[in-house]
C-alpha cells in the first residue's frame, strides 16, 4: 500500500510533528513498509472469527477499591519540566 | 403563517463514581487535596505504568445499567480515545467506543402528569482529565492530576426530549437513581454530575432531524432550562432567515445568557480510536449479573408509593421526601428509632425545607443526625417544650447537631407543667392589666390572646400554652 504525501501530512498534524522534507519521504517509505508488513494478514479467510482485542487468553483482571498510593507528589513532580505550587506548568492553555 | 417547531435533545450525562480509589490505580478520589498529592505513575501516563482495573467501577456501572433497564454487554472492553491536551497525560483518553458496558436502556419519566420513556443510547466507563488552573502571574497554566482516572460514566440518551421540562425530569431520575444505588452524589454545582446537551430543530410533523448543535458547561438545572430557550431560539431565528444551523459544540455563559461556537465540525478531531492493548477483556457472567442484581435498593417510585400507603402521607410529601437519597434517609432512620412517621414528614417538609432555602443548601448539605431529630420529637411528645421552642431548637440541631435533651436542660427550656406556679403568674398578669381583663369581660373575646402573651412572656416562652388558656378562662 503507497502513503500518499497528503497521508503523511494529516498524520504529522495528528502527532503534533513537524518533518522535513527528507524526513516526510523516509515517513512515507517506512509507513508504506509496515502497512505490507501487518497487510499479509489480510491474505487470510477469517470468515467467523472473533475479532480480539488482546493476544492473551487473559480476562477479568481487577483491583479492588482499597486505596494504596501516598503521596508522592515530590516524587512525581522531579519528572516535570517545570512546576510551580505542587503543579506542573505548562504553556497558556484554554479552550 | 409561519412555521411550528418541534425540538430534539439528547444527552450525554457524565457522572463521577462514588469509588475511593481511581479507574486504574489505587489512588484516592478523595476531594479537596493540595494539587497532584493523589497521584502516581499510572494517573500522570508515565511511560513503562500499567493500568489496573478498579472491579467496583464495573459494579457501579453495571448497577446503574440494570436500573435504566439496559441490556449488560457481557463481553466489553477498553478503547483508547486519542487527543493532545495538557490536562490528559497519555494523551489518550481510556474510554469505550465498540463494547460500551450498557447499552439500548430506558426510563420513565413524568411531565404535567404525562408519562413517557426516554431511551438510553449507551453507558460506557472511562476516566476523567486533571484539572487546568490558568496562572496569572506568569501567564502560563499549571496542572493539577488529582482528578485524572477518576472514574466516570457516560450515559447517551437517544434524541427522545421534546422540551427542557422532560430534560430536567430525565436528568432528575437519573440523579435520584443513581444517588439511591450510592454510585454518585450527582452534584451538577460541583461536576460529579456534567450534562452535554445535544439540540435541534425541525417542523412539525418532520420525519428528518434538523442539524444539531451541542452545548457545554452547563452547571445546574436551572442553566440547562435557559440554554435550551436560548439555543431553541438561536436555531429558529436561523432558519427563519433562511440561514442554516452548523453543526458545532457550543459554551454555554450563564451570566450572560449566552453561548458561542467553541469548534465546528470541520474542525472536529480524529481521536482514532482503538483497543486498549493494556487491558484485557471485562467477562460478565450470570452469577456476577445476578449479585448486582440482588443488592439494587428500594428505587423512588417504589419507596414514594410504600411512604403513601405505610404512612399515610400525602403524595406530594411522599414527592419531597423520596426526591433526594439523604431526605429520605434521614426519613426512614428518625422512624426507625421509633418516632411518629407524620410528625418526622412534618419537620422535613416545613422546617427542614424552610432552612435549607433560607441557607440557599441543597437537602444532601444537611448534617443534623436522625438521633437528635428524633430526640426532639420525644421532647414534644412528652410536652417538655412547646412548639415555639422545639422550632428553636430544631434551628440549633439544624445548624450544630446539638443534642436536643441536654440543650433544653442546659438553656432552662422546659415548659412549665406545674399548675401552681402557672396559676401564681396569672393571677399577677390579670392584677397587671385590668383593661384588658374588663374587655374581655364586655365580650371582647380577642383581649385573652394579650393576656396569654403577658403569661407566657413571663413565663419566658415556657408555659405551656393549652394550660395558660384553660386557667386563664376559668380565673376570669
Ligand atoms: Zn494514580
Amino acid at each position: 500500500m503507497q502513503i500518499t504525501d497528503e497521508t503523511i501530512k494529516y498524520v504529522g498534524i495528528l502527532a503534533k510533528l513537524e518533518l522535513s522534507d527528507e524526513e516526510k519521504e523516509q515517513a512515507k517509505k517506512d509507513m508504506s513498509n509496515m502497512l505490507q508488513y501487518v497487510g499479509k494478514l489480510n491474505e487470510l479467510d477469517t470468515e467467523g472469527v472473533e475479532p480480539m482485542s488482546h493476544t492473551f487468553s487473559v480476562h477479568n483482571v481487577f483491583r479492588e477499591d482499597v486505596v494504596t498510593n501516598g503521596d508522592e507528589r515530590d516524587n512525581m513532580l522531579k519528572n516535570a519540566p517545570e512546576q510551580k505550587e505542587g503543579a506542573y506548568k505548562v504553556p497558556k492553555t484554554f479552550e | 403563517m409561519s412555521k411550528v417547531y418541534e425540538t430534539v435533545i439528547g444527552l450525554e450525562v457524565h457522572v463521577e463514581l462514588a469509588t475511593k480509589t481511581k479507574i486504574f490505580c489505587g489512588c484516592s478520589t478523595a476531594f479537596g487535596g493540595a494539587p497532584n498529592t493523589h497521584t502516581c505513575p499510572v494517573c500522570t501516563g508515565m511511560p513503562g505504568s500499567l493500568p489496573v482495573l478498579n472491579k467496583e467501577v464495573v459494579n457501579k456501572a453495571i448497577a446503574v445499567g440494570l436500573a435504566t433497564n439496559c441490556t449488560i454487554t457481557r463481553n466489553c472492553k477498553f478503547d483508547r480515545k486519542n487527543y493532545f491536551y495538557p490536562d490528559n497525560p497519555q494523551n489518550y483518553q481510556i474510554s469505550q467506543l465498540y463494547y460500551p458496558i450498557c447499552r439500548d436502556g430506558k426510563v420513565e419519566i413524568e411531565v404535567d402528569g404525562k408519562k413517557k420513556y426516554i431511551g438510553i443510547h449507551e453507558i460506557h466507563m472511562e476516566e476523567d482529565a486533571g484539572k487546568l488552573i490558568h496562572d496569572a502571574y506568569t501567564d502560563s497554566s499549571l496542572v493539577d492530576f488529582n482528578r485524572s482516572g477518576v472514574p466516570l460514566i457516560e450515559i447517551v440518551s437517544e434524541p427522545d426530549m421534546r422540551s427542557a421540562d422532560e430534560v430536567l425530569a430525565y436528568l432528575d431520575k437519573l440523579r435520584t437513581t443513581i444517588q439511591y444505588l450510592g454510585a454518585s452524589d450527582c452534584k451538577l454545582n460541583e461536576g460529579s454530575m456534567r450534562a452535554d446537551v445535544n439540540l435541534s430543530i425541525r417542523e412539525v410533523g418532520a420525519e428528518e432531524y434538523g442539524t444539531r448543535t451541542e452545548m457545554k458547561n452547563l452547571n445546574s438545572f436551572k442553566a440547562i432550562a435557559r440554554a435550551i430557550e436560548n439555543e431553541r431560539e438561536r436555531q429558529i431565528d436561523l432558519l427563519e432567515a433562511g440561514k442554516e444551523v452548523v453543526q458545532e459544540t457550543r459554551r454555554w455563559d450563564d451570566t450572560k445568557e449566552y453561548s458561542y461556537a467553541m469548534r465546528s465540525k470541520e474542525d472536529a478531531q480524529d481521536y482514532r480510536y482503538f483497543p486498549d492493548p493494556d487491558l484485557v477483556p471485562i467477562v460478565i457472567s450470570d452469577e456476577w449479573l445476578e449479585e448486582i442484581r440482588s443488592k439494587q435498593p428500594e428505587f423512588r417510585e417504589e419507596k414514594k408509593a410504600r411512604y403513601q400507603e405505610e404512612y399515610g402521607l400525602p403524595e406530594y410529601d411522599a414527592d419531597i421526601l423520596t426526591g433526594t437519597k439523604k431526605l429520605a434517609d434521614i426519613f426512614e432512620e428518625t422512624i426507625a428509632l421509633n418516632a411518629n412517621p407524620k410528625k418526622v414528614s412534618n419537620w422535613l417538609m416545613v422546617e427542614t425545607m424552610r432552612l435549607l432555602k433560607e441557607k440557599e443548601m441543597e437537602p444532601e448539605d444537611i448534617t443534623f443526625s436522625a438521633a437528635n431529630l428524633a430526640k426532639l420529637i420525644q421532647l414534644t411528645d412528652d410536652q417538655a417544650i412547646n412548639s415555639t421552642v422545639a422550632k428553636e431548637v430544631f434551628e440549633k440541631i439544624f445548624a450544630e447537631d446539638i443534642d436536643p435533651a441536654q440543650y433544653v436542660e442546659e438553656k432552662g427550656l422546659k415548659t412549665v407543667n406545674d399548675e401552681g406556679a402557672l396559676r401564681a403568674t396569672i393571677e399577677q398578669v390579670i392584677a397587671d392589666n385590668p383593661q384588658s381583663v374588663a374587655d374581655y369581660r364586655n365580650g371582647k373575646e380577642k383581649a385573652i390572646g394579650f393576656l396569654v402573651g403577658q403569661t407566657m412572656k413571663a413565663m419566658k416562652g415556657k408555659a405551656n400554652p393549652g394550660m395558660v388558656n384553660q386557667i386563664l378562662k376559668e380565673l376570669l
